[in-house]
């Protein structure tokens, strides 16, 4: 197991390496700079002498190969730099926004296993009735709504029928509980719906699957309790492919969730990551891109290993 | 005076005694407001988005400032220069500070601190970006006599040099600071203004509060504001909708307006203005046929403007048929004047009609075929795109689309002239002909000429009405500059002035509306009733 680790762990290395050169040049090959953007722009007075003095600040001047060096140098230290428009550290540029899309991540997954798997598994059990059907259709629903068109009714609906709208700036949980749950739980219940659509979907086809083994057979042929034959050997083994869902649903989050993000003026990372990219802010977008591939790894290390743990009959080598 | 007239002059004034009470302002309260970007640095002398003037700006002072009970924008007024003089030549302005100004840190503002801000906007050191030299090429010299006089020494008259020194970009920062480090405004915060900083949460908000030692007594009127960064126009409206924020200053589109007058009713006060901003079409003249002014002028004339105002202000932020200069201020062209612009009549019928007979002219009677390159950003490019190509099909041109995305826009198309005809954009951050005609000047001279022409004439005149100190004579100037660019040579297509429209809780008071929402954001006169 502890070689196991040992390979996971050194084999994020050139995975994070091929993502940040991939980035890297990504990055300039798409059209438009930062500086033409931010200071010539619109302006009938932008002077070139300005342009180059702000490129030679930023390093833009420089040889493609050098700026790359020098990029990796700083990441072998793990000094990301500052970013390129606000000028502030990278690190506290996403540490800002970490804890917001952390926490909803968290609370959106929350939301979606409270509702996948109990209707997943209901739906399983009571294949082909009214029970199933309602549940499929609900789940279906889910998949057919856009969590920001979600997030927008809810908005409407709390703005029209109570005259209130949940908060507009970020407080820490450890600060304002009530504060900090009026504002994200209506997002989290938004996005939290959409992926718990696709986790039930999983549950439920996962299960029907380990209902027709030989060995739940088995279990009910010996006269096993039917809560007990649910629990301890049905879903535990129909939880590898809902667990995957989960696991890669959550880290997709912790990027991805843009129009919802902006929908609800979250200060989060999908949202720094677009205004990173609408600037040309390399090197934050870069820092992001690696960041959340960072997160991917991390995250499916992690199922692997839980794989182990619910089906010992998987080894890890 | 008798009984009865002490009787009716009680109750008059009973009566008008709550009018005169909201009236009067109001002290105490924090006023919220959204603010659709948000700021790159904390140093406007190197940036150009209002999302660094909205938030900071209450923390400054310029020299001068335009009066914030202005609607037109350009009335100047003292700021931290409370008088000035200019001398016979006109090449030289003295103006004095007034005393007992101090900043937030405590230190004494002098002619020291005002010499080192405009040195570091006009004269800075290598390694220093300043996004606004160019603006003051005119400038010789930034001296201080004593410690409460500067003055400017410029090359030559100008008629506009008072309303630059009213910038809203020009803070005035302190000296010591500066000489120490050049890059520190870009991270802190130290100025003069009516309101000290509290706090900056990137991507989040920004709060100040009233500065208790302000230099106007009894301003603020606030006691503090907080400024919320949302980039998402429904969110905005929502905000406003919900009570969550009381303004944005930037402006809403009509269908913004509406939904939050419809919910907020009474409780909202709706404030419009023709904007200094204005989407104009580049014909690039180095490709054929946009090298040919017959052309180029069957092009504007095919435009009906007066139908797209109408038609567009419903739906986009664009409205006033303007010339070079918005609507109602000193130097625009009067609306019957302006008719007799090509392009400008009220027959359509016969301004099509003549545009044919100029492309048969031309040697293309059948149209032709051209590419018209939009910026990707939805409101108000892409009604305006879509109107000016259904324009130019009536008379005969096949008209294709290209939108590309905003941040390339510049860099890959217009800068390059990589386009037969392009939305070019202008926002000045105050009404005046020296600001808002320097784009139309050659492109030897001037680089953000995207229709890529060069004509000395229009270059003279533009000189010559920057010098013209007599208001008369610069109308005149301004107005032969309009006929040039706009009919007789026809460089660059205007299509509709942009509309400004801030719809607002209707608590918040003394602040007013200009053609610029880079104008009017210290902040200091505005209150809140109860």
């Amino acid at each position: 197991m502890l070689k196991y680790i040992l390979k996971r762990v050194l084999l994020m290395i050139p995975t994070l390496l091929s993502v940040a050169v991939l980035v890297f040049f990504l990055m300039r090959i798409v059209p438009g700079d930062i500086v033409e953007l931010r200071f010539a722009g619109e302006s009938a007075f932008a002077q070139k002498e300005n342009l180059d003095k702000e490129r030679a600040r930023l390093g833009l001047d420089q040889p493609l190969w050098k700026q790359f060096v020098t990029w990796m140098w700083g990441l072998l230290r793990f000094d990301f730099g500052s970013s390129m428009w606000t000028g502030a550290p990278i690190t506290e540029e996403i540490r800002l926004r970490f804890a917001l899309s952390l926490q909803l991540a968290i609370m959106a997954t929350v939301v979606a296993v409270v509702l996948a798997i109990p209707l997943g598994v209901l739906a399983a059990l009571k294949q082909d009735t009214w029970v199933d059907y309602a549940v499929r259709i609900f789940s279906i629903a889910g998949l057919a709504t856009p969590s920001f068109w979600l997030g927008i009714v809810f908005i409407l609906l709390l703005l029209i029928v109570f005259k209130w709208l949940p908060p507009m700036v970020y407080t820490p949980f450890w600060v304002n509980p009530v504060q900090n749950l009026a504002q994200l739980i209506w997002p989290a219940l938004a996005v939290g719906y959409r992926y718990s659509a696709v986790a039930t979907r999983m549950t439920r086809s996962a299960m029907l699957e380990v209902l027709r083994e030989d060995y739940i057979r088995t279990a009910r042929a010996k006269g096993l309790w039917q809560k007990l034959i649910l629990s301890r050997h049905a879903l535990k083994n129909a939880m590898l492919p809902v667990l995957t869902v989960i696991a890669l649903e959550f880290a997709f989050l912790m990027g991805g969730l843009v129009v919802t993000e902006q929908v609800f003026n979250l200060n989060g990372l999908g949202l720094l990551f677009v205004e990173s990219v609408a600037h040309r802010d390399y090197t934050l977008t870069q820092a992001l891109v690696l960041l959340v591939a960072f997160i991917f790894i991390i995250v499916n290390f992690f199922v692997d290993l839980t794989y182990a743990w619910l089906d010992p009959r998987i080894r890890l080598r | 005076m008798s009984r009865f007239a002490a009787v009716v002059a009680l109750l008059v004034g009973l009566a008008t005694l709550p009018a005169a009470a909201q009236d009067k302002p109001r002290h105490g309260g924090e006023l919220v407001f959204v603010v659709p970007s948000s700021p790159p640095s904390y140093d406007a002398h190197r940036e150009e988005t209002f999302g660094t003037i909205h938030p900071i700006a209450p923390h400054y002072n310029t020299l001068l400032r335009t009066d914030p009970n202005d609607k037109t924008g350009t009335k100047v007024v003292g700021d931290l220069a409370e008088s000035w003089t200019v001398s016979k030549d006109g090449r030289t302005f003295t103006l004095k500070l007034r005393r007992g100004v101090k900043f937030h840190d405590g230190a004494e503002m002098t002619s020291k601190d005002v010499k080192a801000s405009y040195d570091k906007i006009i004269f800075p050191p290598a390694g220093v970006a300043s996004d606004r030299k160019g603006e003051y090429s005119d400038v010789e010299a930034v001296q201080a006599p004593d410690p409460y006089t500067v003055v400017f020494r410029i090359k030559w008259p100008s008629a506009s040099f008072l309303n630059s020194l009213a910038s809203p970009w020009n803070w005035i920062y302190r000296a010591d600071v500066l000489a120490k480090d050049m890059r520190w405004y870009e991270t802190h915060v130290n100025g003069t203004g009516p309101f000290l900083f509290v706090e900056h949460v990137k991507g989040s908000h920004w709060v100040g509060k009233k500065n208790p030692n302000y230099w106007d007594k009894g301003k603020p009127y606030l006691d503090g504001y907080r400024a919320i960064f949302m980039t998402d126009s429904a969110a905005q409206v929502a905000a406003v909708r919900g009570g969550r924020a009381m303004i944005q200053f930037r402006g809403f589109s009509p269908a913004d307006r509406d939904s939050i007058t419809q919910a907020l009713g009474p409780k909202a006060t709706v404030q419009e203005s023709p904007w200094n901003c204005v989407i104009m079409i580049a014909l690039n003249h180095d490709k054929k046929p946009f090298d040919d002014k017959r052309v180029r002028k069957a092009l504007t004339l095919a435009l009906d403007r007066y139908q797209g105002s109408q038609a567009l202000s419903k739906i986009a932020i664009v409205k006033e048929v303007g010339g070079v200069q918005v609507p109602g201020t000193t130097y625009a062209t009067p609306p019957a004047e302006l008719e007799k612009l090509a392009g400008y009549g009220k027959d359509i019928k016969k301004s099509r009609e003549e545009a044919k007979r100029l492309l048969k002219e031309a040697g293309v009677p059948d149209g032709f075929s051209l590419t018209y390159k939009n910026r990707g950003i939805p409101m108000p490019y892409e009604p305006i795109g879509v109107w000016v190509i259904d324009q130019w099909r009536q008379i005969g041109l096949n008209v294709k689309q290209e939108v590309v995305e905003a941040s390339a826009y510049y860099g890959q198309v217009l800068r390059p002239g990589n386009f037969d005809a392009a939305a070019d954009f202008q926002c000045g951050y105050t009404v005046e002909p020296d600001l808002d005609l320097y784009k139309f000047t050659s492109k030897d001279k001037n680089p953000a000429n995207y229709s890529r022409y060069t004509d000395h004439v229009l270059d003279e005149l533009y000189e010559k009405q920057g010098r013209a100190t007599d208001v008369e004579e610069r109308k005149r100037l301004i107005r032969e500059f309009e006929k040039r660019l706009l009919d007789d040579e026809v460089h660059y297509i205007y299509t509709l002035q942009w509309h400004r429209i801030i719809p607002h809780s209707a608590r918040v008071k003394g602040w007013t509306i200009t053609p610029s929402h880079y104008l009017n954001q210290q902040l200091d006169t505005v209150w809140l009733t109860e």
